[in-house]
C-alpha cells in the first residue's frame, strides 16, 4: 500500500513520515502528495501567531482541550526557528501539548522554519495537506515567535488569530502596518497579567479610528487566560463566527482565490528560478555576469534584463 | 532545501525533574544541525512513543536520572517494537550504574552516555548510526 492511501486510512506512522519527505524535498514525496490532493481541501485551518513566549502553544493546547470535547480530529502543526548557521532547531512547542500525545484524536507535529522568514516553513504547506487528507477536521498551525512582519500565515489559514499580550509597548504599536493587520481575530493572552486591559483598550481603540468602507466583519477582541482557560470557549465561538461568515461573504471567496493564487505562485517561482540558474550555470553564462557586476562593467538591473532574455530565448525553456 | 536532517527526540520520562543533562544533549545535537523535539518533563512512555512516530524521530534519546532506567527503557523498547517502529534508534544517559549498561544494551538500546561523556561523542554516535539506518520505506 502507497504512503498516501496509508495517510488516507488514518496510519499516524504513514503521514508523519510523508510530512518529512515533503519537507527534506525527497522526490518520492511528490507523487504521492499528488495522490493525496484530491483528498484536501475539507480541514478548516485556524493560524494562530503571536510573539515569542506569549502563549501560542498553550493556547493551542486549550482549543484543543475543547475541541476533543466535541470529538473533533484535530491537527496541530507548530513551527519553531532553525539556527541560522547551523540548520539546528530544538522544536519545543509539544511541551505545552504533550497530555494530547496519547490521544488518538490528535496529531501534533513539530517543524523547523529551515531558513523561511514568513513565519512558516515551506513544508508547512505539505504538512496541512497531509493533515487534511488524514481526516483532521480542524488544523492547529502556530506559527513561529513572530514580531512585526511575518504574515505568511494568513496566506494558509482560513482564520488568523494574532495574539497580543502585555507589556509589549503603547498604543501606537498597534497602529503600525503588518501583523495586527492580518488578524481575523485578536486575542489578548495571558488577561490575568497587569496591563491586560490596556493592551485591550488600545486594540478596540484600533477599530474605532479606523476608515474607510464600513467592515462587514468586525474585528473581535478576546482576553483569554491561558493557564486556567477562561475566555477559550468564547474564543471557539468567535472562530465558528468566523468561518460561516468566511463561508457567505464575498471576502470569504476572494481570500480562497488568493490563497490558491499565492501557493501556485510560490511553486511557479521556485521551478522557475531553479530552472532559470541551471540554464544559466550551464552556459557559463552566470559566473560571467557575477564577474561583470563585480568589475562594475554592468549594472544589476540591465544585467538581470540580458539573463532573462538568454533564459527565455534558451531552447530547454520551451 | 532537498538536505534530510536528522530529527531526535530527547524525553523525560516519569518522577524525574533532573533536565540539565537533557537540555545540554539537545543543545549540542541542535548546534551540530540536527532538529530537536524536546517533550519536556514527567512524560509516561507511551507519550515518548507517541511523539516519536508523530515526530518522525530517527532517534529518541532518553535521559535517567530517577533510577528507573531499567524499566523506562525496556517499557519504550517494547511499545516501538509494538508500533513497528524497531529501525528508531534508541540512546541515553544519566546516573546508570555499571551493572545496568549491559542489561540496558541487551535489550537494544544502543548508546548509553554516563557523567564524564563529552557532548562530542554524543553527536558523532547519533550521526554514525542514523546515517547507518537511511529511513526504510514504511
Amino acid at each position: 500500500m502507497s504512503l498516501a492511501q496509508r495517510v488516507l486510512k488514518g496510519d499516524a506512522r504513514a503521514a508523519a513520515r510523508l510530512i518529512s519527505m515533503a519537507e527534506d524535498g525527497d522526490p518520492a514525496a511528490r507523487s504521492e502528495m499528488e495522490s493525496l490532493y484530491p483528498h484536501t481541501g475539507r480541514s478548516y485551518i485556524v493560524g494562530v501567531t503571536g510573539p515569542p513566549g506569549s502563549g501560542k502553544s498553550t493556547l493551542v493546547d486549550r482549543l484543543t482541550e475543547r475541541l476533543r470535547l466535541e470529538r473533533k480530529k484535530v491537527g496541530i502543526i507548530a513551527v519553531d526557528p532553525s539556527s541560522p548557521f547551523t540548520g539546528g532547531a530544538i522544536l519545543a512547542d509539544r511541551i505545552r501539548m504533550q497530555r494530547h500525545g496519547t490521544d488518538e484524536g490528535v496529531f501534533i507535529r513539530s517543524m523547523a522554519s529551515r531558513g523561511q522568514l514568513g513565519g512558516l516553513s515551506y513544508g508547512t504547506y505539505d504538512a496541512v495537506q497531509v493533515l487534511d487528507a488524514f481526516g483532521c477536521e480542524i488544523i492547529l498551525l502556530e506559527t513561529v515567535g513572530v514580531g512585526q512582519d511575518e504574515v505568511d500565515i494568513v496566506r494558509t489559514a482560513d482564520s488568523v488569530l494574532v495574539l497580543a499580550v502585555p507589556g509589549l509597548g503603547d498604543s501606537v504599536q498597534v497602529l503600525k502596518a503588518g501583523i495586527l493587520e492580518i488578524a481575523d481575530i485578536l486575542v489578548v493572552g495571558k488577561a490575568d497579567l497587569e496591563g491586560a486591559d490596556q493592551v485591550e483598550r488600545d486594540l478596540r481603540g484600533l477599530q474605532e479610528i479606523k476608515g474607510g468602507e464600513p467592515q462587514e466583519w468586525l474585528l473581535p477582541v478576546l482576553k483569554v487566560e491561558g493557564l486556567s482557560g477562561v475566555g477559550v470557549a468564547e474564543l471557539l465561538r468567535a472562530i465558528e463566527e468566523h468561518k460561516e461568515y468566511m463561508s457567505r461573504s464575498r471576502e470569504g471567496e476572494a481570500r480562497k482565490r488568493q490563497r490558491l493564487e499565492a501557493h501556485l505562485e510560490r511553486l511557479l517561482a521556485e521551478t522557475l528560478m531553479g530552472q532559470a540558474l541551471e540554464i544559466l550555470r550551464r552556459s557559463g553564462k552566470w559566473d560571467d555576469a557575477v564577474a561583470r557586476l563585480g568589475r562594475r562593467e554592468c549594472a544589476p538591473h540591465k544585467l538581470v534584463e540580458e539573463l532573462a532574455g538568454h533564459v527565455l530565448s534558451s531552447p530547454s525553456s520551451r | 532545501m532537498t538536505a534530510r536532517i536528522i530529527r531526535v527526540l530527547i524525553a523525560k520520562a516519569g518522577l524525574d525533574g533532573h533536565d540539565r543533562g537533557a537540555k545540554v544533549v539537545a543543545r549540542a545535537l541542535r548546534d551540530a544541525g540536527m532538529e530537536v523535539i524536546y517533550t519536556g518533563l514527567h512524560q509516561t512512555p507511551e507519550q515518548v512513543v507517541a511523539a516519536a512516530t508523530q515526530e518522525d524521530a530517527d532517534a529518541i534519546g532518553l535521559s535517567v536520572l530517577s533510577g528507573a532506567h531499567r524499566y523506562l527503557f525496556s517499557r519504550i523498547r517494547e511499545l516501538l517494537k509494538a508500533c513497528g517502529m524497531d529501525d528508531v534508534l534508541l540512546f541515553g544517559g544519566g546516573i546508570i550504574p555499571r551493572e545496568d549498561v549491559s542489561f540496558l544494551q541487551e535489550i537494544g538500546v544502543r548508546g548509553i552516555f554516563t557523567p564524564g561523556a563529552t557532548t562530542g561523542e554524543i553527536v558523532d554516535f547519533v550521526r554514525r548510526e542514523v546515517g547507518t539506518r537511511r529511513r526504510e520505506s514504511l
